[in-house]
């Protein structure tokens, strides 16, 4: 591999070629701003944000489409850079909604976090607001086109690591939107609610509607787990608060699926808290089930096994094991039938 | 699979078999589509228009159960042109004269007239998957719940080693696992012939040898497997069942024979997180935990061990699963003392070679795909590089076989069944907002067929089996082909399995979910 020397803010640094100003940065953990990029999306340059000096160009490059070069000189937070954000962001926040007090991304937000910055307060221009309904049309997704910043990685989510292509841009100038085909509601097109947009949306334009008014990411604890439905064995964060799951949201870190999820992965986990879950031992008495404690009824168990194992064998016992616990709990059931019981009559639905 | 799933993009041709990724697979659908962003070809072989089918090259749409006749005229053309890979038939297998032979009476024409696929598309098929040069075969129930299930996967694997297409990285035969766990669940030995890692229960050296694990005596014999066990309650051979996280009264074919075999037993135990339809049944019901209640690992259907973290402790008075097992062993006379899920994987791994490198600490945020045999191991990417198991791969010769129960004059239409995208098993149901979402079955009838039935899109109609009766939602569509019904086994409303025939594979005794014969009559 063919390594290229570079000088960023002074530094030297050495990274594989075709590798970019940007990337270079991030190596070697040097703050570059941006909105429209994510590693696994292909690079835009669609917000500018990531400009820096490069010596010798003309025009401040934006550094994720920019390659590095051998001997180029970086300057990354140099006064004209700065300002040149500084502008770029000023220019955002003048048509964005700021409710930050109440918006669900707070805390979490982009635009918000170089906003604080670069000391963005949103009185430098003041216009036209955009005032567009929001979309509730779906238990999922709540999107809110007011706060859409217009950097596309939704769009490029949908299209690149989806295959979808639900999203795109529509209409010109200040009324580009992002939305499905004739800007219908989510529910009425052809999404099928990954909610891969949600986990890149930089800010509270697409939100998990679970989770609104549930917690602040800063009283969140996110815990990696491994996804209960499919055999794909994706990974995901679930979010904690006070000992209560309130949703999941994307690692970029799970070795298999990345940010990508499917709708049930990202928000079947609701079902932890059904109505219909079983929480306290139930004992049939009187043709019923009724409420027990855990004592009476693993003693029922036990005895009712053993009597049946004394009376007819240990082969009129058999177990269904389960193909949605752990691998420590079915090699205890098996355990149990084999060594315990002392048959081999355990199967699980190991076919289906 | 004997790849991984993030091989999947770099998959130059890919062979869909019996399988609905985009739904029942949905992140390795979306690999799949990366892959043809990268200009991969895409043959899909199904009788449903699945999601799939409209962004493939070719689209073989067979009559359902016409699976091995589609293989061997798919191997016939592949001979024919020369495309099969001798080097490797020469080198790694044995077998190969038997099954050239056998496929020679498999000509294109033959084969379009049993499975209703073109000539012209076999051809297309059998030249995409044998020149490119990373093929992958991936294939899921639809080749599996058949009562010839294991001769369509041996005649799949006979098409991987005719054209070398196995042992390489981005190539090799993929089924894609159901369940979450389902792939542990194996693994573990929650079988009834094998211990954990498959070690033969039948062979006098590993029984010794787990004898000496566990400290006690053990069963030479191999158990019932799930279709057994409902016969032998009905004839009293079964006394009791302990029912660990499942829901056989929904998710079994011919539901209602199992739930007469389940109210035939003595005792039903049922562990569960939901108070199911089985655990209605049962005599004692204990509350189990959800993934999120607990620490372990599933592994997933590329063989990677991942670790499950538990976020909350156990709703209510619900113990996790493996605390409540624990505590019936204790109370029958042989303690199990683990202090953690962790322990219980310091057990596996001195038991199973598979598992021998795998403690919960090495598995990290990332896992580990099996085998790992020792502790430095960084686990095994991709299957039988190099060499087979058994040394060389064995082709075996395969003939077409019919399924169990075609329509006929009283049932004419043929009921296929699989899963849908919004829902997972029976469990999702209990998902409010998936719930929302999607919440009834419907049911897929060909136009003409409503046409012909005089029923509407969205209309409440019954249909029934041999076996049983429901009523379901129509959606009218010609997603399916005439004469075929496709329902999914989501809904408790429409318990699709009181229809399926409980006839099974007569090696893995897998039932035939994905052929029966129905009628579909109006509700007046």
């Amino acid at each position: 591999m063919e390594w290229l020397t570079l000088t960023i803010d002074g530094r030297e640094v050495s990274v594989p070629k075709g590798t970019t100003v940007l990337d270079a940065c991030r190596m070697n953990n040097i703050p570059i701003p941006t909105l429209c990029h994510a590693p696994e999306l292909t690079s835009a340059g669609a917000c500018r944000l990531c400009v820096v000096q490069i010596e010798g160009m003309r025009n401040l490059p934006p550094s994720c489409v920019t390659q590095a070069a051998q001997g180029m000189k970086v300057e990354t937070q140099n006064p004209k850079v700065r300002q040149a954000r500084k502008i770029i962001l000023e220019l955002l926040v003048a048509n964005h909604p700021l409710d930050c007090m109440t918006c669900q991304k707070m805390g979490d937000c982009s635009l918000a976090e170089y906003a604080y910055d670069y000391g963005v307060t949103g009185e430098v221009y003041q216009g036209e607001k955009r005032c567009l309904p929001i979309d509730d049309s779906n238990p999922f997704i709540l999107r809110d086109p007011n706060k859409c910043i217009l950097c596309g990685k939704c769009i490029k989510a949908c299209t690149e690591i989806q295959g979808k292509s639900i999203l795109d841009f529509s209409f010109r100038g200040f009324d580009t939107q992002v939305g499905p085909a004739f800007n219908l509601p989510y529910k009425e097109s052809d999404c099928d609610f990954c909610g891969s947009c949600v986990s890149v949306c930089p800010v509270g334009a697409l939100t998990e509607k679970q989770m609104v008014g549930k917690g602040r990411p800063w009283e969140v604890s996110k815990v990696q787990t491994t996804c209960p439905f499919c055999g794909v064995g994706c990974n995901f964060d679930l979010n904690v608060k006070d000992g209560k799951v309130i949703g999941v949201t994307s690692n970029p870190e799970a070795p298999v699926n990345g940010k990508a999820l499917c709708v049930k992965g990202r928000f079947g986990m609701d079902m932890i808290y059904s109505d219909n879950r079983v929480t306290t031992p139930l004992i049939r008495k009187n043709g019923e089930l009724v409420p027990a404690d855990w004592d009476e009824a693993l003693d029922l168990v036990a005895s009712k096994l053993g009597e049946i194992k004394k009376t007819y064998g240990p082969n009129s016992i058999a177990a269904l094991s389960s193909a949605h616990c752990t691998n420590e709990e079915n090699y205890l059931m098996q355990k149990f039938m084999r060594a315990v019981i002392g048959t081999n009559n355990v199967d699980h639905c190991a076919r289906t | 699979m004997t790849n991984s799933i993030n091989e999947i993009p770099n998959v130059k041709a890919m062979f869909v078999i019996g399988s609905n990724p985009t739904e029942a697979h949905p992140v390795i659908g979306t690999k799949m589509k990366q892959a043809l962003a990268k200009g991969a070809k895409l043959i899909v072989a199904d009788p449903r228009c699945i999601n799939l089918a409209e962004d493939a090259d070719v689209w073989l749409r067979l009559r359902p159960g016409t699976d091995i006749a589609l293989i061997n005229g798919i191997m016939n053309i592949i001979l024919a042109n020369g495309w099969e890979n001798k080097e490797f038939i020469a080198e790694r297998t044995e077998g190969f004269e038997k099954v050239r032979e056998a496929v020679k009476e498999y000509t294109p024409e033959v084969v379009s007239k049993v499975t209703g696929v073109p000539v012209e598309q076999l051809e297309e098929a059998a030249r995409i998957y044998a020149t490119a040069e990373r093929s992958s075969i991936f294939y899921t129930l639809g080749i599996t719940e058949h009562t010839c299930g294991t001769d369509n996967v041996m005649s799949l694997a006979n098409l991987a080693m005719l054209t070398g297409n196995i042992g390489k990285e981005s190539s090799g035969v993929n089924p894609m696992r159901g369940q979450n766990n389902v792939q542990g669940a194996c693994d573990m030995g929650a079988l009834p012939n094998v211990y954990p890692g498959y070690q033969q229960v039948a062979s006098p050296e590993v029984r010794a040898k787990f004898e000496a694990a566990w400290g006690v005596p053990l069963d030479p014999n191999p158990g019932f497997m799930i279709p057994d066990m409902f016969g032998a309650a009905v004839s009293k051979d079964l006394r009791a069942l302990y029912v660990l996280g499942e829901d056989p009264v929904i998710t079994d074919a011919d539901a209602n024979h199992v739930r007469k075999g389940l109210e035939a037993l003595d005792f039903l135990v049922v562990q569960e997180i939901f108070l199911s339809e089985t655990a209605k049944l049962a005599d004692v019901v204990l509350p189990g935990a959800s993934y999120a209640e607990k620490t372990g690992t599933f592994t997933n259907t590329e063989r990677r061990v991942q670790m499950v973290n538990q976020a909350i402790k156990p709703i209510g008075n619900a113990k996790t699963d493996g605390e409540i097992i624990c505590e019936l062993a204790t109370r029958m006379g042989y303690p199990f003392n683990y202090e953690s899920s962790a322990d219980v994987m310091e057990e596996i791994s001195k038991l199973a070679p598979q598992f021998a490198g795998i403690t919960h600490e090495r598995l990290g945020t990332q896992g580990l795909q099996w085998p790992v045999p020792h502790a430095e191991h960084p686990g095994t990417k991709f299957l039988h590089e190099g060499k087979f198991n058994r040394g060389k791969g064995l082709f075996m010769a395969i003939e077409n076989q019919l399924p169990a129960e075609l329509p006929d004059e009283e049932y004419p239409f043929l009921l296929n069944t699989g899963r849908k995208l919004s829902h997972y098993n029976v469990f999702t149901q209990h998902s409010p907002s998936l719930g929302i979402h999607s919440p009834e079955e419907l049911a897929e009838v060909n136009p003409s067929d409503a046409k012909k039935l005089g029923i509407e899109d969205g209309e409440v109609v019954q249909v029934a089996s041999r076996r049983g009766e429901l009523k379901t939602k129509v959606k009218v569509t010609d997603r399916v082909p005439e004469g075929m019904v496709f329902m999914t086994l989501h809904y408790f409303d429409s318990p699709t399995n009181v229809l399926t025939n409980g006839a099974y594979d007569k090696v893995t005794k897998t039932y035939e979910y994905k052929v029966c014969g129905v009628k579909i009559s109006k509700v007046s």
